[in-house]
């Protein structure tokens, strides 16, 4: 590289420019592919956006720290899109009303469910208590998630990890496993991928169906509540 | 536009202060969205209320532009969690099962119990 080019790199992957130019056109890429194999769930655009732009930083040296400067007014926005939520639940407000029997008991169900299945699937793999604390609360949103597992004193960035994990297979998952099992009512569909898989999978109802949409996001909302409650009420009756 | 967006982050701004005043276990922005849904509600009751973004579907516009790329807001978290793989690998691939299981059975029993009551409450409408 001659000295000119070198130095126009170092000075552009410094800014937050490139990385948010990086972010918005992967991501404009795979949302193109995604519609072009309508929707389909392998080509989640979340999943290929992250390892791209992953990749990309591993080959190019570049920090994390780096590229969330320029990444951070993309992530600025899931606050103002969570309460923009309330737009298609007001839209559909019948629809929820009509269903809130069934929301409220299959949300404790589906959190009861998300819980103890992750610290039962953990021990039976062998997994240490340290790693069971910190998947515990992996169905929420990443950063409630975290808040319960420091609060547990498991591992936070594991945690993390292991959230984003979870949305992106549920995300994958939710498409054909309801198709394979003929559930065609859109509302239990989206709840449950909702509870299963937050803010991931929420993305993904509202790609297949715009009233999966808006009970997937209910669900994420009261699972957060709600699984902050139990996770710890859990982890002391299952661990000790 | 900008009055939209501003009731909107105003929204979120009064669910943080709240949540973080009080130490509620759930994040600012979901109880901003209860705001927002209340406000919605309340203006369809008051003509008074309805000015300004709360007015000709302004804040409903705005609020559908900024779902409509949902899934692009979740990419600068989901990169940092490319660079912690390191932490899955330490653990092998039972942490991936352990993961793809339980997201499997909860969408199933969260599923089953959705169809199962509304199937329950629905027949008990017909038969009374």
């Amino acid at each position: 590289m001659n000295g000119n080019s070198s130095s126009l790199w170092v000075y552009l992957s410094q800014s937050p420019l490139l990385w948010l130019t990086v972010t918005l056109s992967v991501y404009a890429i795979a949302d193109a592919v995604s519609l072009a194999t309508h929707r389909h769930p392998l080509a989640n655009p979340v999943l290929h956006s992250i390892w791209i732009i992953g990749g990309f930083l591993l080959i190019t040296n570049t920090s994390y720290t780096t590229y969330f400067s320029g990444a951070q007014f993309v992530h600025f926005l899931l606050g103002p899109a969570t309460v923009a939520l309330a737009v298609p639940l007001y839209d559909n407000r019948k629809r929820v009303v009509a269903a809130i029997v069934p929301m409220l008991i299959s949300l404790v169900a589906g959190s009861i469910t998300a819980i103890v299945s992750v610290v039962l699937f953990a021990r039976a793999f062998g997994l240490p208590q340290a790693v069971i604390l910190s998947l515990a609360p992996k169905s929420v949103t990443a950063g409630v998630a975290m808040g319960i597992s420091e609060s547990l004193r498991g591992d936070a960035s594991l945690t993390a990890v292991s959230v984003v994990l979870t949305g992106i297979m549920g995300a994958i998952i939710v498409t054909p496993l309801m198709n394979r099992i003929a559930i065609t009512d859109f509302r239990a569909r989206g709840f449950a991928v909702g509870i299963a898989a937050h803010g991931i999978g929420t993305a993904r109802a509202f790609q297949v169906d715009e009233v999966a949409g808006v009970f997937s996001g209910i669900a994420m909302g009261l699972n957060a509540l709600v699984t902050s409650l139990l996770v710890p009420l859990a982890v002391t009756l299952l661990l000790h | 536009m900008i009055a939209s967006l501003s009731l909107i982050l105003l929204c979120q701004l009064a669910g943080e202060a709240i949540v973080r005043g009080l130490n509620l276990p759930m994040p600012g922005p979901v109880l901003g969205l209860s705001f927002l849904l209340l406000l919605l509600l309340t203006r369809d009751r008051y003509v008074a209320l309805r000015r300004g973004p709360l007015h000709n579907d302004a804040v409903e516009s705005t609020g559908r532009g900024l779902l409509a790329h949902l899934s692009l807001l979740f990419i600068p978290a989901g990169v940092g969690v490319v660079q912690r793989l390191d932490l899955v690998v330490e653990h092998g691939v039972g942490i991936l099962l352990t993961l793809a299981a339980s997201v499997v059975v909860t969408l199933l029993v969260t599923v089953a119990t959705f169809l199962a009551v509304s199937r329950l409450l629905a027949r008990n409408q017909t038969t009374q």
